[in-house]
């Protein structure tokens, strides 16, 4: 049976969508740091799936998903090594304990 | 392959040198020799700057991913000069007592995210401009946690980071709609592509976009990182983070959305952008006006400046490419006047409160004539260079000629009015309340009071010189390839 790209699209926007919320009302830094992998991740699949379906005669989007891992992983781990600092200083990781500065 | 290509970006691989330089001289040097390591990155610093006014050569590498025109080194010359005095002014700082262990990690990290901004002022497909905002963006977050002891700092950096990765996911969503749509990644073939057919992906895409880069120049509705940050940073991080990477970000929003999305101009950015400049500016300004907090006065007035920034891109033109780029080379100076006397006097007592410069003209008189030009020089008051600036960035966005943009014009004049109040608040508070005195005299340092007066004489005199416009809209009018697709 041959998926028709909708059926790979839908997953992927749902994905990001998962993201957005997830990074809106979880409260664990690493659970926002799990969400913003979601949204990076869900990309990639879309990109993937673009190239394969919409342009199967080059590779640019494969491209693109393959830089975009990296990517990723350098920033998750950038904030995992802030995450820690700011664990250090407070002792918890709850985004409620760092909000002294507003407004 | 053609290793050749390599030579079309001198000003790439001078930065590289630069960086390999510096850490050399961290790595290998002895313990004695590495107090001297910040004089030697500001003098191969200042070698390498000077060296980039000679530079010269059009053209394109990698097939058309990476372009250098007249207007892009003028931009990495004014980020050059930029960078060339906040590390003047970090010098103190940096040679401080809990710092100068990791004092080289400090250079490194500030030269490397000033070769992301290189990459993404001149990159000319999305792969390689993706690449450059994050070489821009990630080691700035782990400068903004530079100070270890503060907890502020660690606060900042969390919530900088978070809104960074979000942002460009957001961003990079965007472009896989904008992938689909035209089947490359190529700014150029990305604007034949989707000539005529104006669909509403394209206009998701668009919005995914303009959001992505909007978190990075701080942009209403996308600003609230910005002030914490600001705060919470190092005051070396933060007039970096302020006037080299706002700039760098303002240049590339516009040529992202003049050569990719030019053929959508009137028909969607032009109106997502106006609502964003309304928004900006006038956002910017009533929050300034109750800050006490220094950093985060000039935080939200950082976020004002860019809205007036984003007048030079909705102009569309060469005209406004041209003023756009001077905005940003005066406002380097005068943010950088502002952040270097707010600096010398953190450094000293720890101050940064506004109501700390009480009397400040009766012991720092010096300090508080610098300060005074450059809050006359953000408010635009004549004879500074900043009234030449709003001035230029005005009658670029006049030259569009619709009634619209006449109107938008107006609003901003409004807001200037505004924000004139609030930097003279700080005026007030060092000239008129004379006899409340909080910081005592002191000394500046060697290094701050050569970037201060450097600052103060680039507000004088950058206005009045009439040749440092000249250059930057002859700059601005060789790229003029740039806005074809527009009108």
């Amino acid at each position: 049976m041959e998926l028709s790209l909708l059926m790979y699209l839908i997953p992927s926007l749902v994905m990001f969508g998962c993201g957005v919320y997830g990074f809106i009302t979880r409260k664990n830094m690493i659970a926002i740091l799990i969400s913003l992998e979601l949204m990076l991740n869900s990309v990639d699949i879309n990109f993937a799936v673009f190239n394969s379906y919409l342009f199967p005669g080059q590779m640019e989007g494969m491209f693109f998903s393959l830089f975009a891992i990296a990517i990723a992983a350098a920033e998750t781990a950038l904030a995992l090594a802030i995450v820690i600092n700011v664990y250090r200083k407070v002792k918890n990781v709850d985004i409620k304990e760092i909000t002294k500065m507003k407004f | 392959m053609d290793y050749s290509q390599f030579l079309m970006m001198p000003q790439e691989l001078g930065l590289l040198l630069v960086f390999l330089l510096v850490f050399l001289f961290d790595t290998f040097l002895p313990k004695k020799a590495q107090s001297s390591l910040s004089i030697f990155t500001c003098v191969v610093f200042a070698l390498f700057t000077i060296a980039n006014v000679f530079m010269a050569g059009n053209g394109t590498s990698f097939s058309g991913m990476y372009e250098q025109t007249s207007a892009t080194y003028a931009m990495k010359l004014i980020l050059n000069a930029g960078m060339l005095i906040v590390l003047i002014q970090a010098t103190k700082w940096a040679n401080s007592e809990f710092v100068a262990v990791r004092r080289g990690e400090f250079y490194e990290l500030l030269l490397a995210t000033l070769l992301g901004m290189y990459i993404m002022i001149s990159a000319r497909h999305f792969l390689l401009f993706v690449i450059g905002l994050e070489t821009a963006s990630l080691p700035l977050a782990a400068l903004v946690a530079f100070d270890k002891k503060h907890y502020e700092s660690h606060e900042a950096a969390a919530k900088y980071m978070f809104t960074a990765v979000f942002s460009s996911a957001i961003f990079m969503l965007g472009l896989s709609f904008v992938y689909a749509l035209a089947g490359s990644l190529y700014f150029n073939d990305i604007a034949v592509n989707i000539m005529g057919g104006q669909s509403a992906l394209l206009i998701v895409a668009l919005v995914f976009v303009i959001s992505g880069v909007g978190f990075k120049l701080s942009l209403v509705p996308f600003h609230l990182w910005t002030a914490d940050v600001y705060q919470g940073a190092p005051t070396a991080v933060t007039s970096y983070l302020s006037v080299i990477s706002k700039g760098a970000a303002a240049f590339a929003f516009l040529v992202i959305l003049a050569q990719v999305f030019g053929s959508a101009y009137s028909a969607a950015w032009e109106w997502m952008l106006y609502a964003v400049i309304v928004l900006t500016i006038t956002v910017g300004n009533l929050f300034a006006i109750r800050q006490r907090d220094l950093k985060r006065f000039l935080a939200f007035s950082s976020i004002s400046q860019a809205g007036y920034i984003m007048l030079g891109v909705i102009a569309g033109s060469e005209v406004g490419l041209a003023s756009l780029m001077f905005y940003v080379l005066v406002y380097v100076f005068s943010n950088l006047a502002a952040f270097g006397v707010i600096a010398a006097i953190e450094n000293k007592t720890g101050k940064v409160n506004m109501d700390d410069y009480n009397g400040l003209f009766k012991t720092n008189p010096w300090l508080a004539f610098s300060m005074m030009l450059a809050m006359f020089s953000l408010a635009g008051i004549p004879p500074f260079a900043g009234f030449f600036s709003k001035f230029f960035i005005f009658v670029g966005a006049c030259h569009t000629g619709s009634v619209a943009i006449y109107v938008l014009v107006l609003i901003a004049l409004i807001n200037t009015i505004i924000s004139l109040y609030y930097y003279l608040l700080v005026v007030k508070a060092m000239f008129i309340k004379q006899d409340e005195c909080v910081i005592p005299t002191f000394k500046v340092a060697c290094s701050e009071k050569v970037a201060l007066i450097i600052t103060t004489l680039g507000i004088i005199l950058i206005g009045l010189a009439s040749c440092i416009y000249t250059y930057l809209a002859e700059a601005a009018s060789n790229s003029s390839a740039m806005f074809m697709f527009i009108h």
